[in-house]
């Protein structure tokens, strides 16, 4: 059902035609610029709830924000339904709204003196993601709902897990190990999809075992590195991240692959404070990419889109031409929520999520968003600089 | 550690930053692509604004019924058809160009919001060209059912005041006309605008170029002297005069006043090729001219390669070099702007339905092609075309007009297109022209007098 038909069976629902018509107009023009607002109040506490020492001010403000993020849920979730009219976006939406409030209330109990900002902005980010694959595609909303119930659930157990197994790191080969067969997993089980065989099937669902590795990866890493004492270990720790990288470049998952690359010079600039071997790594990389871009056309595909998307808009550029359409023709206010045209994106769902956020909640919701990762990354450093521990940090 | 994570939210920032200077900078530009196809989406909320001409006239507007139901009128019909173009099946022209700013709406946003909320469409911004309604009238009429096209620039600016092709259609019902359009059984090619698409030997015009450069090379060219006897053979090549014409001893002014062919052939022999060559890309040829609306390439080929015959030719106009009607225009309008070749341009302003500019086209300086001494020098040349050579016709204007004709032979037949370039008042010019009729004859007798009624219009008589 389109946003016209919507409009006109709420009509014959409800009578009273012409206040009912305005009515809907209303929410569906005034809800951005509403939108936008609350998201950059909620970016604003974000940086400057840590000016003072004032706790009870800061615990209003961790509050003020969570009652901001279920404002916009509700208004997004009202223009979805008034678009659409069906049943499914409420129960979708109030399934959110249990979610939400349970993990508000359950990660701080079970995490102590966990980071608000940090829980703030997960489900913050958690309910754009939501909201806005919901309306790409509602489908693939109710296995995202899915995902994340069991994720969050999962999430309340790792602080057990790390108390009971407090020498998490002792376990290095495993996290090797381990992090090596899942990812050679592929091989056996794996499918093929936009030109890397990176994918697993199970039932309906289907995922990239890269995902789960990194994890398993960054402990391996950490694991090895904070026991380094000699430039052996060093080189047989190397030699094993080296080899997460080849099998993932044998599947083509060049992404990945770079991902993990710079994770572990990171890992090991942050551990060794050797400034020559985050250098020499960034020039291997480097090269790597130059040989990368000769051997495999996927690659040279993305360098022709980036360098002029235009002159190949038709094919390599596509892509990257209709994001920047989105973009440039939602402006900085967007064309609403259900008013552009994201589906013309390729992706959209997944990686190109931020240009159906750009066009339809507008740039500066957009701008929000990379603010609020920014905050979670600062956070991210903030707890590890904390970390007592040179496993953690 | 906290050098690594300064690092990564400077990438963050970065990143932010892009965006902001994408959304100011480059944005508008881009969206206004014809392969974006949300330009549907802000139809449905605004209603296409009016294009008008740089004198006040409606060139297009949006017609709604009392159902809703929207007509773009062109109330002009086939006049400006080409240069203001169509929506239906394809953008062309203006319409294309300025699609985005006609479908945005720049009236008080609360007003605005107000609209939008009573479920009525906003009216979009108001696009003011620089074309001249009554002086693209003129030349429309001048050019009469001849096949050809018309240009006319302000070589001060580069805005241009007239652009006119033929043959045209009717961008009114260009939908039940499409099938024979497209299927051009005459051999018409209406949907071309030949005054920046249609590539064209420049015939005798083109010796104003072959003319410069020898001025270039040879800084006494004062002393030039040729003896024309009527033809005269260049690598094995006889080269005529029109109409077997004796010119006798000519001196460079008086060869191009006369456009005496066997002189311009021996001077183009005796040309540095390269430079010759790097004259004419300055002007323009083998490059995008860098406008915003749709244009051919002019080509110049002649290189170090070519033989001595090809060489001739060219000088006067008749090789293989291509030429466009606006890229004529903008040779003598950059010759009559002291060298420096100003950018054409087609839009001068966008501005709201309650009558704010929206944004204002500056003219743009494109580079200095000659210098204002050669551009004067030049100018004079030119002034004895008119004074006492081909384009005689010109004389009695009460302002002196540089010129040049061409007769660009198209066949052994005789066949040729009559061209006229030129610019007046010559001390302070305020228009350039570039007329060129197809298969029609001399441009003295074709081309010539459709120059003076464009003239006699815009600078009076």
């Amino acid at each position: 059902m389109d946003k016209q038909e919507a409009a006109r069976k709420l009509q014959e629902l409800l009578g009273n035609s012409n206040t009912i018509g305005v009515m809907h107009s209303v929410v569906v023009e005034l809800s951005k610029y509403i939108i936008i607002f609350l998201f950059a109040v909620y970016t604003w506490h974000c940086f400057t709830v840590f000016i003072g020492r004032d706790k009870e001010r800061k615990e209003r403000v961790y509050r003020h924000q969570l009652k901001l993020m279920f404002t916009i849920h509700f208004i997004c979730s009202l223009v979805l339904f008034l678009n659409s009219l069906h049943v499914q976006i409420i129960i979708l939406y109030l399934l959110q709204v249990v979610l939400f409030v349970f993990a508000g209330k359950a990660y701080p109990y079970v995490y102590e003196g966990m980071s608000k900002i940090v829980l703030n902005n997960m489900l913050m980010l958690l309910m754009v993601g939501m909201v806005m694959i919901e309306r790409l595609d509602t489908e693939s909303a109710i296995r995202q709902m899915i995902f994340a119930a069991a994720t969050c659930v999962a999430g309340l157990f790792i602080p057990y897990i790390i108390e009971k197994f407090s020498y998490f790191d002792i376990f290095g080969w495993f996290y090797a190990i381990a992090g090596l067969g899942l990812l050679a997993l592929v091989f056996v089980i794996g499918e093929e999809r936009y030109g890397a065989k990176n994918w697993v099937s199970i039932g309906s669902f289907a995922l990239q075992p890269s995902e789960f590795v990194k994890i398993i990866y960054v402990f391996f890493a950490a694991a090895f590195l904070a026991k380094a004492e000699r430039f052996k270990d060093l080189v047989l720790v190397t030699a094993v991240a080296a080899a997460h990288v080849l099998i993932l470049v044998l599947e083509k998952d060049l992404g990945a692959a770079l991902i993990f690359y710079i994770t572990y010079l990171v890992i090991l600039y942050v551990s060794t404070e050797r400034l020559s071997y985050l250098l020499a790594g960034l020039a291997c990389g480097s090269g790597a990419a130059v040989v990368a871009y000769h051997l495999f056309t996927h690659v040279q595909n993305r360098v022709i889109a980036w360098r002029d998307p235009w002159s190949t808009i038709a094919n390599q550029g596509y892509q990257v031409a209709q994001s920047l359409f989105a973009f440039g023709t939602g402006g900085w206010f967007g064309m609403g929520l259900g008013e552009g045209m994201p589906d013309k994106i390729p992706v959209a769902s997944s990686d190109f999520i931020i240009s159906a956020i750009g066009e339809e909640l507008g740039v500066f919701f957009a701008i929000c968003v990379v603010l609020v990762e920014i905050s979670c990354f600062v956070m991210f450093v903030n707890i590890a600089l904390k970390m007592s521990r040179r496993f953690y940090s | 550690m906290i050098a690594v994570a300064y690092c990564v939210v400077i990438v963050f920032l970065g990143m932010i930053g892009y965006l902001v200077k994408f959304m100011v900078q480059d944005s508008q530009e881009i969206i206004n692509n014809p392969a974006n196809k949300r330009q549907e989406l802000l139809a449905e909320r605004i209603v296409r604004g009016d294009i008008v001409s740089s004198d006040g006239r409606v060139l297009a507007t949006t017609e709604t019924d009392q159902k809703g139901n929207e007509t773009r009128v062109y109330p002009y019909k086939n006049v400006f058809c080409h240069v203001v173009g169509r929506v239906w099946n394809s953008k062309t022209g203006i319409e294309l160009e300025q699609s985005f700013p006609l479908l945005t709406s720049h009236v008080n946003p609360l007003k605005q919001l107000s609209n939008q909320l009573q479920g009525q469409k906003n009216q979009g911004d108001i696009v003011v060209t620089t074309l001249n309604a009554k002086l693209q009238q003129i030349a429309y009429d001048a050019l009469g059912n001849q096949k050809g096209a018309v240009v006319a620039i302000e070589p001060s600016t580069g805005k241009v005041l007239a652009m006119v092709s033929k043959p045209d259609y009717d961008p009114n019902t260009v939908r039940s006309e499409w099938d024979s359009l497209v299927a051009d059984e005459a051999g018409n090619s209406a949907l071309l605008n030949r005054a920046t698409q249609g590539l064209y030997p420049p015939g005798s015009t083109f010796k104003i170029l072959t003319a410069m450069e020898y001025m270039r090379e040879n800084p006494s060219f004062d002393k030039y002297r040729y003896e024309c006897s009527g033809s005269d053979t260049f690598g094995g090549n006889v080269i005529r005069c029109y109409n077997g014409e004796h010119h006798g001893t000519v001196d460079l002014k008086s060869s191009l006043a006369h456009s005496c062919n066997g002189s311009f052939a021996h001077i183009g022999v005796g040309l540095n090729r390269k430079s010759y060559r790097k004259l004419c890309e300055a002007f323009g040829f083998n490059s995008s001219l860098g406008v915003k609306f749709v244009s051919s390439r002019s080509r110049f080929v002649l290189d170090e390669k070519s033989d001595t015959a090809e060489a001739a030719q060219t000088a006067i106009g008749q090789g293989k070099t291509t030429i466009t009607p606006l890229q004529n225009a903008l040779i003598s309008a950059t010759i009559a702007n002291d060298g420096v070749m100003m950018t054409p341009y087609l839009v001068d302003h966008t501005e709201s339905v309650d009558g704010h500019v929206v944004k204002k086209y500056e003219p743009q300086e494109k580079r200095t092609v000659i210098s204002r001494k050669r551009a004067n020098q030049v100018t004079r040349m030119m002034r004895s075309v008119v004074s006492d050579g081909t384009a005689a016709a010109l004389r009695n204007l009460p302002y002196p007009v540089a010129g040049k004709t061409g007769t660009a032979e198209i066949d052994s037949e005789g066949t040729s297109h009559a061209w006229f370039v030129g610019f007046a008042p010559a001390a302070d010019p305020k228009i350039a022209v570039s007329v060129i009729v197809e298969g029609a004859g001399t441009g003295s007798q074709y081309a010539v007098p459709i120059a003076a009624k464009m003239l006699e219009e815009y600078l009076g008589n």
